[in-house]
């Protein structure tokens, strides 16, 4: 059953290939598109469920054994990111449906969009630190068209700084990639986690860590490395945003995650210690910036930063607990960031802008649109009892244990003024009344409006669910952080693995 | 461009450069070629005609729109990863087919095979669709 691994890789590839079969017919390759991101799901919650019984899988692509292969692993964490990338292309890809124009489709959005998704699951799935590279290459090279598609002057604005500063950190990963594979001969990431004890100059494998934490930094939007980002995520369709956000700097959170708990681990004082100052600064930074916005999107792009900074600071702090809390809070924070960002989606569609200036009345004319808005914006807040409660919590109390106080301040400050960003929003975009706007203003057909509810409403009753399910959640996330503590079952798994 | 020599020149030159990039699709395996050169060469041929006489006609020639090629080459070359998976072996694992004819020898035939004909098709369908697209600009 192990072969069950390779399918999250490979329905986004068939799904992309068959819709290319059918060049130019819009509707086809929108079928094609609703059907592959489901498929997508039912073979994510299916791998979750597997793993989750089973322990660790590792394949050996083209039976050549590791550590000289490429090998497929997935374990827990790597299941969790791979359900979570399907969950928020699922939903988005319905919202596309009823949001994405024709000139997008027909110059192939769908197709795209599953490419991306391969990328983003090829990643997840990788036991191979080249090979991870190469993922990163065919998600980022999916995203720059995603980004530039349609042409519009701003996009093309945002592309420029987002393609400059990503091939950037390309070249770091590279070369970090490079050092690594001359000092110790090896790739595969579990064979590295062995011989990387074996080496005699510890200071060397530091330098190539701190290598690693810029190339994932960059593409994670830590401090000081994130302004990319808030310049070019409210560029393209909302759809193709809220994926951005919901998923692609949660990539780098995830190779950073990966890389500092199973191969560079011999100086966490060192390293560990600056992810933890990254982090601080990270979520200052973030909300901050977003105190200072005006356009719907760009406050929510500048949340992303704050909310990475909450994601490292469990790598940050280094404990089983702490481990958990971070990836409590990125299952959390990938439905609610991606549902934000639909639902300025809608406001935009009805009210036709995304500067809270222009604004008004949604809450008189939306209801039920403002309610899943302020699960979401409540959930990012972290108000109990909605997940980002529980995330944060996890987060605090960890940081309590091993006393590091500096940080607990920190991260509790963010969390008020986060709260303090969302009733912003709130109070522009669904209180304010509208001088002149007539109740309903909108060439927009129910129809397309009550499509692109589905999927908020779905990811806002997902949060909710997280929130009161937060037991199991947690269990779950306690389970994969001893995974990560300990790489020896994961070690284990890709060096045994001979099928 | 209107050269008389040159369009007559990419009439001969295309069977030419279409022969040869089978040949280089087919001998990869053991020699300098494979998929992907043999994918430039055949998309050179499409190239020069589009040069010769318009991008009309060369994609008439063409016959199959180039994105529908890349969706094809990349459907073959997953189809070559699958077979080892039915035959339960690992995702891309090489799988031989040994056989003899009388008219042919033995003949070899690999999965890795159809992998480099799915590289030639998408190289191809991509190489064109940029030229094309590129040319239809100007």
């Amino acid at each position: 059953m192990s072969h069950i691994i390779i399918l999250p890789i490979l329905i986004p590839l068939i799904t992309a290939a068959v819709s290319l079969l059918g060049w130019k017919k819009r509707i086809y390759q929108k079928n094609m598109g609703v059907v592959g991101a489901f498929l997508l799901l039912v073979v994510a919650v299916y791998l979750l469920m597997h793993v989750y019984r089973n322990g660790i899988i590792a394949v050996q692509m083209g039976s050549w054994i590791a550590p000289f292969g490429i090998t497929l692993v997935c374990d827990l964490f790597s299941a969790i990111m791979v359900l979570l990338a399907a969950i928020i292309a699922f939903a988005t890809i319905l919202y596309s449906c009823f949001t994405v124009d024709k000139d997008r489709e027909s110059f192939g959005y769908y197709p795209l969009m599953h490419l991306m998704m391969m990328g983003i699951c090829g990643a997840f799935l990788t036991g191979d630190i080249f090979n991870l590279y190469v993922w990163f290459e065919v998600l980022l090279i999916s995203s720059f068209v995603l980004l530039v598609l349609g042409g519009e002057k701003q996009q093309m604005e945002g592309a420029i700084k987002y393609v400059t500063l990503n091939l950037l950190s390309s070249t770091f990963f590279l070369v970090a990639v490079g050092i690594l594979y001359g000092l110790l001969g090896t790739l595969n990431m579990a064979d590295l986690a062995i011989k990387i004890k074996t080496i005699s100059e510890p200071g060397l494998i530091t330098l190539v860590s701190v290598l690693f934490l810029m190339a994932f930094g960059i593409k994670a939007a830590i401090f000081p490395m994130f302004f990319w980002l808030p310049a070019s995520y409210h560029t393209p369709p909302v759809a193709v945003s809220a994926v951005f956000a919901g998923l692609l700097t949660k990539v780098g959170v995830y190779a950073l995650i990966r890389v500092f708990t199973l191969i560079f681990i011999q100086d966490t004082e060192v390293t560990h210690s600056l992810i933890l100052g990254i982090a601080a600064f990270t979520m200052v930074t973030g909300v901050l910036g977003a105190a200072a916005q005006n356009e719907f999107r760009r406050i929510l792009s500048f949340h992303i930063i704050s909310q990475i900074g909450y994601m490292i600071m469990g790598l940050g702090l280094f404990t089983k607990a702490a481990l958990a809390g971070s990836v409590f809070y990125i299952i959390h924070h990938i439905i609610v960031k991606s549902n934000l960002f639909l639902v300025s989606g809608f406001a935009h569609k009805v009210k036709g802008s995304f500067h809270l200036s222009k604004l008004g009345d949604m809450y008189r004319d939306h209801p039920y649109v403002s309610i899943v808005f302020l699960v979401s914006a409540l959930s990012l807040a972290g108000l109990p009892p909605l997940s980002g409660f529980f995330a944060k919590f996890i987060l605090i109390k960890s940081a309590l244990e091993v006393g590091q106080y500096g940080i607990v301040v920190v991260a509790l400050i963010v969390g008020l003024l986060t709260l303090f960003s969302m009733t912003k929003i709130w109070q522009e975009v669904f209180w304010k009344k509208m001088e002149g706007s007539k109740p309903v203003l909108s060439s927009v057909s129910g129809f397309a409006l009550s499509g692109m509810f589905i999927p908020m409403v779905w990811l806002a009753l997902m949060t909710v669910c997280i929130g009161f399910g937060a037991q199991f959640v947690f269990g779950l996330s306690l389970q994969t952080a001893e995974q990560l503590m300990d790489p020896t079952s994961y070690v284990a798994a890709v060096l045994q693995s001979q099928q | 461009m209107h050269s008389i020599i040159l369009r007559t020149a990419t009439v001969f030159l295309k069977y030419l450069l279409l022969v040869f990039s089978v040949y280089l699709l087919l001998g990869g395996h053991n020699e300098p070629g494979g998929g992907f050169v043999g994918g430039l060469v055949a998309a050179s041929a499409f190239i020069l005609f589009a040069i010769a006489y318009n991008v009309e006609e060369a994609r008439k020639r063409l016959r199959i729109e180039p994105a529908v090629l890349i969706g094809i080459g990349l459907l073959t070359a997953l189809f070559s990863g699958l077979i080892p998976v039915i035959l339960n072996k690992s995702f891309l694992t090489g799988v031989w087919f040994h056989g003899h004819s009388e008219i042919f020898g033995d003949i070899h035939i690999g999965s890795p095979l159809f992998f480099d004909v799915g590289v030639y098709l998408v190289v191809l369908g991509v190489t064109v669709k940029i030229i094309f697209s590129l040319l239809e600009e100007v």
